[in-house]
C-alpha cells in the first residue's frame, strides 16, 4: 500500500474497480427497492443502508479518507454529526406545524391528479 | 521534530486514535500533513454539505408538516418508452451516468499519479461529458415536469405545493454543482493534456479536482435516496 504521509493517494487499481462495481451493484439494488414496490419500514431501512453504504464507499475509497491522516478524518466527518441535531429539531417542528395545520383548518380537501392528467 | 517527520515512512507510521488527533492538532505546527490544495478542497466540501443537509432538512421539514398529500415521485417520474410508464427509469439512469462517471475520475487520479498524461486527461474528459450528459438529462426532466405534468414552485396538480419548490431548489443547486464540475474538470483536463504539471511533476491537482467530483456524487446518492426513493 502506498503511504498518505506526503499526502498522494496512489493505490492499485483494482481496489477501485472493485468499488466501482459495488457501486453499481448497490445502485440497481437502491432502484429494485422502488420497481417492486416496497413499502413501510423495509422500504425506509433498506434505502438507507443502500445509501450510506454507497456514501462510505464513495468517501473511504473514492475520496481517499480511509488513507488519510486522522487529523483531517475527524475536521472533515466529525462537524456534520452536528446535523443530526438540526434533523431532530426541523422533525420535531414539522410534526408540530402539522398537528397545528391540522387543528386550524382540518383535513385536506385537495383532490390530486395522477401525473399526465394536468391538461 | 526533524527527525519525527523523516521517520515516517509509511501509513504504520500514522498517529492513530485520540492521542494521535489530538497531537496533530495541539502541537503548535502545521495540522494538516496534506497538500494545502486538497485541505482547502475538503473544508469547501464541508462547507456544501452542510448547505446541501440544510437543503434536505428543509425538504423533510415540509414534507412531514403538509397537509396535503406528496405526490408520489415513482409516478410523477415514470417514463415510457412506448409501452407502460417505467417508474422512476430516468432517475435511474443518471444514477449510473453519475457513478460511472465517479469511477472514470478515480482511475483518472490514479493516471495522473503514474504520470501518464493522455490518459489522465481522456479519462477526465470523459468524465466531463458523462457530468454533461446527466446535465441534459436534467434539463430534460425539468422540461417534462414543467411542461407536462404542470410542476411549478408555488404548486402542482398532484398534491403538495411544496414538492415544486424544494424539487427545483435541491435538484437545480445540485445540476448547477455539475455544471460547475464539467468546467473546472475540462480546465484542469486542458491544462494536463499541455503538460502544465510536467516540471514538477506534481499531478495532485487532479485528485483535488476529482474529490469535488466525487462529491457531487456523494450528494447525489443522498437526493437520490430522500427525494426520489423515499
Amino acid at each position: 500500500m502506498a503511504t498518505a504521509s506526503e499526502g498522494h493517494q496512489q493505490h492499485p487499481l483494482a481496489i477501485y474497480l472493485w468499488v466501482w462495481v459495488l457501486l453499481f451493484v448497490l445502485s440497481a439494488f437502491s432502484y429494485m427497492v422502488d420497481y417492486i414496490g416496497l413499502q413501510g419500514y423495509l422500504r425506509w431501512s433498506l434505502i438507507l443502508i443502500f445509501m450510506l453504504a454507497k456514501a462510505g464507499f464513495i468517501i473511504a475509497v473514492f475520496m481517499h479518507m480511509a488513507w488519510e491522516r486522522i487529523a483531517l478524518i475527524y475536521a472533515i466527518l466529525g462537524p456534520p454529526v452536528l446535523l443530526l441535531f438540526a434533523i431532530g429539531f426541523f422533525a420535531l417542528e414539522g410534526d408540530y406545524t402539522l398537528l397545528t395545520r391540522l387543528d386550524f383548518f382540518g383535513e385536506t380537501t385537495f383532490v390530486p391528479s395522477h401525473p399526465g392528467e394536468a391538461h | 521534530m526533524a527527525s519525527e517527520m523523516t521517520d515516517t515512512g509509511g501509513a504504520a507510521a500514522l498517529p492513530q486514535g485520540l492521542s494521535g488527533f489530538a497531537r496533530d492538532w495541539t502541537a503548535d505546527r502545521q495540522t494538516f500533513h496534506v497538500p494545502w490544495g486538497k485541505a482547502m478542497m475538503w473544508i469547501f466540501l464541508l462547507s456544501d454539505t452542510f448547505i446541501f443537509s440544510l437543503f434536505l432538512t428543509s425538504y423533510m421539514n415540509v414534507r412531514m408538516s403538509t397537509r396535503v398529500p406528496w405526490p408520489n415521485p415513482s409516478e410523477v417520474f415514470a417514463l415510457s418508452f412506448g409501452g407502460d410508464p417505467i417508474p422512476l427509469i430516468l432517475i435511474a439512469i443518471m444514477t449510473f451516468i453519475l457513478i460511472t462517471s465517479s469511477g472514470t475520475m478515480a482511475l483518472a487520479v490514479n493516471y495522473g499519479y503514474r504520470g501518464d498524461r493522455a490518459k489522465t486527461a481522456a479519462l477526465m474528459f470523459v468524465t466531463a461529458a458523462f457530468g454533461a450528459t446527466f446535465v441534459g438529462m436534467q434539463a430534460f426532466e425539468w422540461m417534462k415536469l414543467i411542461v407536462d405534468e404542470g410542476v411549478r414552485p408555488w404548486g402542482n396538480p398532484m398534491g403538495a405545493a411544496q414538492f415544486g419548490s424544494t424539487f427545483f431548489m435541491i435538484t437545480g443547486f445540485h445540476g448547477f454543482h455539475v455544471s460547475c464540475g464539467v468546467i473546472y474538470l475540462a480546465v484542469i483536463a486542458l491544462k494536463v493534456l499541455r503538460g502544465d504539471y510536467e516540471a514538477s511533476g506534481n499531478y495532485e491537482v487532479v485528485e483535488i479536482a476529482g474529490l469535488y467530483w466525487h462529491f457531487v456524487d456523494l450528494v447525489w446518492v443522498f437526493i437520490f435516496a430522500f427525494f426520489y426513493l423515499w
